[in-house]
C-alpha cells in the first residue's frame, strides 16, 4: 500500500496525456490535471453516482466501470466519464399501483427483453447484482430487487452497458417504493405517536422545558434518564 | 492481508490483543465541568486567532470563522448594471433554490397547497436531489419508541446545543418528527424494520433513547432518491446547472425571486417570485481553518451570502461542527464521513495503546475535542505515512458484539468504500481524526420558516438556531424534512397573497457601500459556487479566452 508520493504516472483523460500522482483518485487526478467540475463530481465520497467513468487500462481490451471519487488511477489509463445516462423515467402514482410483474411490464417494457447476459452485474461500481433483480423484478419478486438494489447510487453505468437498452436503475427505484408502500407493514409506534402530538399530549411537557431558567435546564438535562 | 502500511502495524497489534478485554467495557461519560474544558483547549471553536468580528451588515460585531467572514465581507457575485430587470425567464409563485432534501420537500409541499405546478420552479446548481443530504448515513431522530417521547427529544436537542437553541424551533422538530418517518414511508422510504415491522432504533452521541431510524448506512440517499422520484412523478418544473447568484428585491423591500446563472452557456436568467425558499446548505466546502470536509461538492454557502446581500438576519455563525470521525487513512478519502453509527453499534475510539479513551458516544463537540487532544495533546494518536495523525475506530467489535454480519448488512457502504481501498473493516479497524462537518449557525428564520426579510423563507443546513452551538447526529436528517415541509407550506400560503412590486437589485449597490464604508479592500467575490481544486500551476498561468 506505501506509495511513494512522488511517482508519476501517465494517464489519458478523453484521449489527452497527463503526467499525475500515482496515488490520486481519478477525480484528484482530473483536478491535478486542471480540469474543474461542473458535471461529473458531487459527493466526492461514494454516495451520489455523479461521477460515472468508464477506463480502459495498459494492454487490455476490457472496458471498465468506476465511481471517479473512488477508484485510484493506473499509468497507462484511458479515462472518460458519464457524467449523465440519456433515460427518460416514467412517472406514476405511487398509490395507485401494483406490487406485481405487470406494474414493471406497464411502465418498462423493454424489461423482456433481458438477454441474462450479466453485462449491467459486470458493470456495477458498488458490485450488485444488477442482472439478478432485473429477473426478480421481470418475475414480480419485488422484495428480491428492492433488496438487491438497496445499495444502487443511479450512476447509469449499467444502462450504458445493456445490450437489451434497459434502464436498470429506473426500476429498482421502482421496485423499492412498491416494497416499502405495499409489503413492508406500517409501523404501528409511529403512527401512535402521530396521533398522540396531534392531541396535544406533549405540549405541557414542552412548555415547562421551554420557560425554565437555564441553571433549572441544565440540571434537568445533566440528571436524566439514559435508556439506551 | 492487511490494508496498512507496517508502520502502523504494532500500534494495531495492540488493538487486536486488547480486543477481548474490552468487550462490555466503557469509558466514563464526562462531567459538565470536563466537558467545557476540554472545548475550551480543544475545540478548533476555541481557537480565536481562527475568527475575527464582522464589520457590516445585521450581523456586524458577531464572531465568525475567518473564511465565513471572508465570504460576507466581499463583493456580489454580480453588478445591478449588468442585469437586464426588463426579461423575465421565469415569473412563479413559489421558487425554491436548491434541491437537496429540503427543498425536494418543499416543493412537494407547496404543490400539496395549492400551488399549480406551473407556478413552482426549482433550480438546483448541479444535479437534482445530489446534496449533502444524500450523503448522510447514519440516520433520521424522531421519538417514536414507546419509552421516548418527544419532551425528551427536546431536553436532549437543547441540552446538546449547549441551551441556545431558539426554542420554539426545537419544538415544532420534536413534534412534527414522528410526521416526517410517516409521511416518508407513505411515500416508499425504506427504514431499517425489525420483524413486527417495528423500528430498528440505535443511539447516537448524546441521545437518551435509541431514536435512530436508519436505511442500512445509506439513510440520507435512500431519503432523497425517493423524493426525488416523487418530485419527478410530480411533473414540478425544474433546472439543473443553474445557480442563483443573487437574490431579487422589489420597491417594497421584499424578495422577489433571484437572478439565475447558467452553468453550462454562462447566461443569467431573472426569475421572479412570490415566495422565494433557500434551501442551500451549508459551508464545508470552505474548509474552515483547514479542516478536510465530509461535505458535497456544492456546499459553498451560497445561500447565506445571498440571504445576508438582501439583508437577512444570521446567528449562530460562530459555531462549526466537526464529526469525531473523518477518516484519517488511508491518503484518497482522508476527511470523509465514518458515520457515528458505527460507534452506536459498538466500534471504540481507541488511542496508540489501543485503549479506551473517551465515552464513545459524548455529543459531536465534547468527541471531537478529545479525539484532537489524544493526538495532539497527548501524543497518542497513530501517524499515517504522509503525516496525517488519526485513532483508531476498532469496527471488528461491531460484529463481535452483534454477530457477525452485522457490520455487511448495517454498513453496506462504509465496508464497500473501505474495501475498495484493501481495507476490511470487519477485521482491520478504521483511523479516524475530526473533519469538517457541519454548519451549525445560519439564516435566522421563525417557526414559519420565514426569514427577517419579507417573501424570503429558509430551510435546512442554510438556517442557524434549530442546533444551537452542537448539532445531535440525525437531527439535520430531520431538519431537512420539517422545515422543509413547513416552508413549503407557509411560502404556498404567502403567494396566495403576495403582489411583487418594481424588481430592483439595488440592495446589492447598498452592500457596496457597506463595504467600502467599513473600509473593506478585496477583490473577493461571493457567492463563488464551486470550490477550487485546480492545481497551483493551472490557476498561476490560466486565461480566459473562450
Amino acid at each position: 500500500m506505501e506509495k511513494n508520493e512522488s511517482e508519476m504516472i501517465t494517464i489519458y483523460v478523453m484521449g489527452k496525456k497527463h503526467l499525475v500522482p500515482a496515488d490520486l483518485t481519478i477525480m484528484k487526478a482530473m483536478e491535478y490535471a486542471g480540469h474543474q467540475f461542473k458535471r461529473g463530481a458531487g459527493c466526492r465520497g461514494g454516495f451520489c453516482g455523479a461521477c460515472a467513468t468508464i477506463y480502459r487500462t495498459k494492454g487490455s481490451y476490457k472496458l471498465q466501470g468506476a465511481l471517479a471519487c473512488q477508484k485510484i488511477v493506473e499509468d497507462g489509463m484511458y479515462i472518460a466519464q458519464i457524467p449523465f445516462s440519456p433515460a427518460e423515467k416514467k412517472t406514476y402514482d405511487v398509490r395507485e399501483l401494483r406490487p406485481d410483474a405487470s406494474t414493471f411490464l406497464e411502465y418498462y417494457p423493454e424489461i423482456a427483453r433481458c438477454l441474462s447476459c450479466n453485462t449491467c452485474t459486470k458493470s456495477c461500481p458498488q458490485d450488485i447484482q444488477v442482472m439478478d433483480y432485473v429477473q426478480a423484478a421481470l418475475r414480480g419478486d419485488v422484495e428480491e430487487a428492492a433488496k438487491l438494489s438497496f445499495d444502487c447510487l443511479s450512476c447509469g453505468l449499467c444502462a450504458v452497458r445493456c445490450p437489451a437498452e434497459i434502464v436498470p436503475y429506473n426500476i429498482a427505484q421502482l421496485a423499492r417504493r412498491l416494497y416499502s408502500r405495499y409489503i413492508v407493514g406500517p409501523t404501528e409506534h409511529v403512527l401512535k405517536r402521530v396521533e398522540e402530538v396531534e392531541a396535544g399530549e406533549f405540549d405541557e411537557g414542552i412548555e415547562e422545558l421551554k420557560g425554565m431558567e437555564r441553571e433549572t435546564l441544565q440540571h434537568r438535562y445533566e440528571t436524566r434518564e439514559k435508556r439506551l | 492481508m492487511s490494508g496498512y502500511p507496517d508502520s502502523m502495524q504494532e500500534s494495531m497489534r495492540l488493538v487486536e490483543e486488547t480486543r477481548a478485554g474490552r468487550i462490555g467495557k466503557s469509558f466514563p461519560s464526562m462531567t459538565a465541568e470536563e466537558k467545557e474544558k476540554i472545548l475550551v483547549d480543544w475545540h478548533p471553536d476555541y481557537r480565536m486567532d481562527q475568527k475575527r468580528r464582522l464589520k457590516i451588515g445585521p450581523s456586524k460585531g458577531e464572531l465568525m470563522p475567518l473564511e465565513v467572514a471572508n465570504a460576507l465581507e466581499a463583493h456580489p457575485a454580480i453588478k445591478p448594471s449588468d442585469i437586464d430587470l426588463s426579461s423575465i425567464s421565469y415569473d412563479v409563485d413559489v421558487l425554491v433554490i436548491g434541491a437537496g432534501g429540503a427543498g425536494l420537500a418543499a416543493a412537494l409541499l407547496a404543490l400539496e397547497n395549492g400551488i399549480a405546478r406551473e407556478g413552482i420552479l426549482m433550480v438546483q446548481k448541479l444535479r437534482l436531489g445530489d446534496a449533502n443530504s444524500k450523503m448522510s448515513q447514519g440516520g433520521i431522530q424522531a421519538a417514536d419508541a414507546p419509552d421516548d417521547s418527544p419532551t425528551i427529544h427536546y431536553l436532549d436537542i437543547i441540552g446538546g446545543g449547549h441551551y441556545v437553541n431558539k426554542p420554539e424551533l426545537v419544538e415544532v422538530m420534536v413534534k412534527e418528527a414522528p410526521g416526517v418517518i410517516k409521511w416518508h414511508e407513505e411515500l416508499g422510504v425504506i427504514y431499517d424494520k425489525l420483524e413486527d415491522w417495528s423500528m430498528q432504533l440505535a443511539p447516537g452521541g448524546g441521545t437518551s433513547r435509541k431514536r435512530m431510524h436508519s436505511c442500512k448506512d445509506y439513510t440520507g440517499l435512500e431519503i432523497t432518491r425517493v423524493l426525488v422520484d416523487e418530485f419527478l412523478n410530480r411533473e414540478i418544473p425544474y433546472v439543473e446547472f443553474t445557480s442563483a447568484v443573487e437574490l431579487l428585491m422589489d420597491d417594497m423591500g421584499q424578495v422577489a425571486g433571484a437572478i439565475l446563472y447558467d452553468m453550462d452557456s454562462d447566461e443569467y436568467l431573472v426569475a421572479r417570485a412570490k415566495s422565494t425558499i433557500v434551501t442551500t446548505g451549508g459551508f464545508g466546502r470552505l474548509h474552515i481553518q483547514g479542516f478536510e470536509t465530509t461535505n458535497h461538492y456544492g456546499a459553498t454557502f451560497d445561500g447565506v451570502v445571498m440571504a445576508y446581500h438582501a439583508g437577512a438576519a444570521l446567528r449562530d455563525l460562530d459555531s462549526t461542527q466537526f464529526h469525531p470521525t473523518g477518516a484519517a487513512y488511508p491518503e484518497q478519502i482522508v476527511g470523509q464521513l465514518c458515520t457515528e453509527k458505527l460507534r452506536t453499534r459498538g466500534a471504540q475510539p481507541l488511542n496508540k495503546f489501543g485503549e479506551l479513551f473517551v465515552y464513545p458516544l459524548e455529543t459531536r463537540d465534547v468527541e471531537a475535542s478529545a479525539l484532537i487532544r489524544e493526538c495532539y495533546g497527548r501524543d497518542n494518536g497513530i501517524v499515517t505515512p504522509s503525516g496525517v495523525r488519526g485513532v483508531w475506530l476498532d469496527t471488528p467489535l461491531i460484529d463481535v458484539v452483534n454477530g457477525e454480519g452485522t457490520i455487511e448488512r448495517e454498513f453496506a457502504a462504509m465496508f464497500r468504500n473501505f474495501n475498495k481501498f484493501d481495507i476490511d473493516i470487519r477485521k482491520e479497524p478504521m483511523l479516524v481524526f475530526p473533519t469538517l462537518h457541519y454548519q451549525n449557525g445560519g439564516v435566522e428564520i421563525n417557526v414559519h420558516t420565514e426569514t427577517s426579510v419579507p417573501g424570503l423563507f429558509a430551510a435546512g443546513e442554510v438556517v442557524g438556531g434549530v442546533h444551537g452551538k452542537n448539532r445531535l447526529m440525525g437531527n439535520s436528517q430531520l431538519d431537512l424534512y420539517v422545515f422543509g415541509r413547513r416552508a413549503g407550506r407557509f411560502a404556498a400560503e404567502r403567494a396566495r397573497k403576495a403582489t411583487v412590486g418594481k424588481l430592483t437589485l439595488s440592495h446589492l449597490d447598498r452592500y457596496e457601500k457597506l463595504l467600502a464604508d467599513a473600509g473593506v479592500e478585496t477583490d473577493r467575490r461571493a457567492p463563488f459556487l464551486l470550490p477550487e481544486y485546480r492545481g497551483k500551476r493551472t490557476l498561476e498561468h490560466q486565461l480566459k479566452l473562450l
